[in-house]
């Protein structure tokens, strides 16, 4: 047990500094997918038949691309353009790209979950498709949206260990450093796996908060 | 009620066609509707009554012909369509109120939104139009809260707050208990009284008869009948008129 907590108190600065940038990653990228996510939603149920194809298209393609692949055209197709981003930013970007997708979709079944006839005499008032959406349907749409939406943020908070593998330091490139520096790897994962579920907490909370606060009598 | 039109009509269709893949819902459809006129649409279910109603402010958009109102042609979409619509008003038969907002919010909700309205004057005028169709002590319910007649006299009352120049109801007292039907058609007859123009697709011969301006009788995606109900109820001239007559009165 001694020994246990010694490969944290000896690293801390590793651990500190590989979590720190962790929850940059899914900070920045949480936002980001987030807006993403909503215009495409936004997209995928407008009036305007070549939004929806590019919302759908965005969807189909991104979604079904592997995570690490959308990471490696990032940081080694990309550059190749003369565009060249460090690493830190294409990890962030690779993420709200891929995680945008996913947003995308759990607003869809969002929005699908309001009866169409108050979208529909919302419409009847006068008001305009953004007013119909901001007024009418995602205040209602957002309680169904909340245990999907959590699911993708998990996902996400957790996917970010992608970006160890392209040169980012964060929580999934420490037993990598802790192998270099001998300490027994049983107790290096066993950490960065209570690391993971500290991190989580705060979601799930935020999910019971959120479904209590949105319950709305229909 | 005799006789109201006066000057241009307000509503204006002209040979509107409507497809619903191999359904042919209207079929060369003509009709004027003058200022506070109060035309009664009924039929069989099917007829093409409820698209007719919708199409007016193009919820329904219409594969040929054309649709006026107030002397200007339906827009196709945007905010011309949407200023079209702020002017008329529109009840349906699911009510579909806005649920996460209370009864008062739900009028209120297009004067300040739409017509920029101050909120103050807006509460106020919404306060007594819910006076005005009787449910001025439910305002602060939400619609979940309300029975069906109350939560359509609500509709009726959100359509008011606009201050629209015609009222479309499409079947509004069809989802309705028995035993509330007449709550929501007192609230429209009074309405017709004061001279609103309405077009009004129901199943209620009453209403029709005592309210109406004029009968519209279609089947199968025709306008098939055109008549004062007096005529109408007494003496139609179509087979099918007959027939659907003799189906719904009999009972």
């Amino acid at each position: 047990m001694a020994e246990f907590l010694r490969v944290l108190t000896d690293n801390a600065d590793l651990f500190r500094e590989g979590f720190f940038n962790t929850v940059k990653l899914f900070l920045i990228a949480g936002v980001g997918s987030l807006v993403l996510g909503m215009l495409l939603g936004a997209m995928r149920v407008s009036p305007v038949p070549a939004l929806r194809a590019f919302g759908a298209t965005y969807v189909n393609v991104v979604r079904n691309t592997p995570l690490t692949l959308v990471f490696a055209f990032l940081v080694f197709a990309v550059p190749k353009l003369d565009v060249n981003i460090d690493y830190f930013p294409s990890a962030c970007i690779a993420l709200t790209l891929y995680t945008a997708a996913f947003v995308c979709e759990v607003v869809r079944s969002g929005v699908n979950t309001v009866a169409t006839g108050q979208a529909e005499a919302a419409r009847a008032l006068g008001m305009t498709f953004g007013q119909v959406l901001t007024l009418i349907v995602l205040p209602q749409a957002l309680r169904a949206m909340v245990p999907p939406m959590m699911s993708v943020f998990i996902a996400m908070l957790k996917n970010t260990t992608i970006a160890a593998g392209f040169s980012v330091l964060e929580a999934g490139a420490i037993p990598a450093y802790m192998s270099e520096r001998g300490e027994p790897q049983f107790a290096v994962l066993l950490w960065i796996t209570i690391g993971f579920l500290i991190l989580v907490l705060p979601l799930v909370a935020l999910q019971r908060f959120l479904e209590r606060k949105w319950a709305v009598a229909r | 009620m005799d006789d109201v039109t006066t000057g241009e009509p307000l509503i204006v269709l002209d040979e509107v066609n409507k497809h619903f893949g191999p359904l042919h819902v209207l079929n060369d459809v003509s009709l004027s509707v003058g200022r506070g006129e109060v035309v009664v649409v009924i039929g069989p279910s099917g007829s093409g009554k409820s698209t007719l109603c919708r199409a007016i402010n193009r919820l329904e958009p219409i594969d040929s012909g054309t649709i006026t109102f107030d002397g200007i042609p339906l827009p196709a979409e945007g905010k011309a369509l949407a200023k079209l619509r702020s002017e008329v008003g529109m009840v349906f038969q699911s009510f579909n109120l806005f649920a996460h907002k209370t009864i008062l919010e739900n009028v209120t909700l297009g004067p300040i939104r739409v017509r920029k309205e101050k909120p103050a004057a807006a509460r106020e005028r919404g306060l007594a139009l819910l006076d005005r169709v009787g449910i001025a002590n439910q305002a602060d319910k939400y619609p979940a809260q309300l029975s069906g007649g109350q939560q359509q006299r609500a509709a009726i009352a959100r359509a008011l707050a606009m201050q629209p120049k015609a009222m479309l109801f499409d079947e509004p007292t069809s989802a309705l208990d028995p035993e509330m039907v007449g709550e929501v058609l007192d609230v429209m007859t009074s309405l017709a009284r004061e001279g609103m123009t309405m077009v009004v697709v129901t199943h209620e011969m009453g209403f029709a008869r005592h309210a109406a301006n004029r009968v519209i009788f279609m089947a199968d995606g025709k306008l098939v009948e055109d008549a004062p109900p007096t005529e109408f109820f007494a003496h139609p001239r179509s087979e099918r008129a007959k027939d659907f007559l003799s189906k719904i009165l009999t009972h």
